[in-house]
């Protein structure tokens, strides 16, 4: 109370041309840098809490399956795959060989080329550097929410970046923290296996604007569905929705003229 | 011991890369040239087909072997879900709607 009563308050010192640029400069980026968090948490958290039950389980699984802690912190770090992630653990269990680890790996990935496109034209103009960067997090669920807010506008790949590191860092932690001891969490608690499925089905509803999109959805679903009861794996995602998206798209095109 | 654990970081090394490349390729390549209109066009019908292609599945399809489950938890709580959804056009809030719901839904069962 004293303090704050007689501590005069400094005054700016003078902002002379070079000679307080660089702490200007750091306190500014500092600025832009907590703007980007904030942003790119805002729109993360979602993906975050959705992550937390399948990263334990994944963490489960490869515990029992004879990980250890470092082991799969290395795979859910250099593979942010969750999908990929399970099958591999599983396959090695069933003592398959390396290679078609990877093959299935790259078969279960391949839709993110999908994703990696329509992003793209978004990101117009950032530098190689970053772009490799940002490809490390293209997730269904980063992608999901990064191409709802490109859309929306005012979505700076910086945000964007942070939403792909957020949820990676989620992913690798509660991977690791399944591992350790994930058997001692109560499975379901708070409806949090529900997250990403009320975190897509609301991104849908968002998209769904004007009936192209309304059939597009119909077709992708309706095929998506049939697909993943036919075939084993994920290929149901990329192959719905290549025809799905190609059908919408030639309905609009030829259907309308 | 040392060989099983370069044998898993070569398996590692592999699937992160077959991961990588797929999602790095199209956004080297794309982003910095123009594209043609229909590709343009195509591309703006990707991001609703793959919300869809994922979301039907997930609500409509269960089980190992995985067979059509039309009326389960999942799905009945995906109706309140979306008219919420449409209603609030608010992400976080319908999350955590979702989540509810399908917490007393599955505690109800």
């Amino acid at each position: 109370m004293k303090e704050s009563k007689s501590m005069p308050r400094i005054p700016p010192g003078p902002s002379v041309e070079g000679q307080s640029s660089q702490p200007e400069r750091s306190r500014f980026e500092k600025q832009e840098r907590q703007v980007c968090l904030k942003e790119g948490m805002r729109a993360a958290w979602p993906i975050c809490i959705g992550y937390i039950p399948l990263g334990l389980a994944f963490g489960i699984l490869a515990q029992k399956s004879g990980f250890d802690l470092l082991d799969v912190g290395i795979m859910s770090a250099i593979v942010f795959a969750g999908s990929s992630q399970f099958i591999a653990v599983s396959m090695l269990g069933a003592g398959a060989a390396p290679l078609s680890i990877v093959l299935t790996t790259f078969a279960v990935n391949l839709r993110h080329i999908l994703m990696s496109s329509a992003l793209s034209v978004h990101l117009n103009g950032v530098s190689r550097w970053f772009l490799s960067l940002f490809a490390y997090g293209v997730t269904d669920e980063s992608f999901a929410v990064n191409i709802f807010r490109f859309r929306e506008g005012g979505w700076h790949p910086h945000y964007a970046l942070v939403v792909n590191q957020a949820a990676n860092l989620t992913w690798i932690a509660s991977t690791v923290l399944g591992g350790y001891g994930g058997q001692f969490i109560a499975p379901g608690s708070f409806g949090i296996d529900y997250a990403l499925s009320a975190m897509f089905l609301c991104l849908l509803v968002f998209q769904l604007q004007g009936w192209i999109h309304l059939l597009t959805a119909a077709l992708a679903g309706l095929l998506a569905t049939a697909i993943s009861i036919l075939l084993p794996g994920d290929s149901f995602v990329i192959i719905a929705s290549l025809i799905g998206a190609t059908m919408g798209y030639a309905i609009k095109r030829y259907a309308l003229e | 011991m040392l060989e099983i654990e370069y044998d898993y970081m070569l398996l590692i090394a592999g699937m992160g890369l077959v991961t990588y490349i797929p999602r790095l390729l199209p956004l080297f390549f794309l982003s910095r040239r123009k594209l043609p209109q229909w590709f343009v066009e195509w591309l703006e019908l990707i991001p609703v087909a793959i919300l869809s292609a994922l979301i039907f599945p997930d609500l409509f399809v269960a089980g190992s072997p995985r067979h059509l489950d039309v009326v389960q938890l999942k799905s009945v709580v995906a109706i309140p879900t979306f008219l919420f959804a449409l209603k609030t056009k608010s992400l976080g809030g319908t999350v955590l709607a979702g989540m509810i719901l399908f917490w007393l839904g599955s505690s109800l069962l």
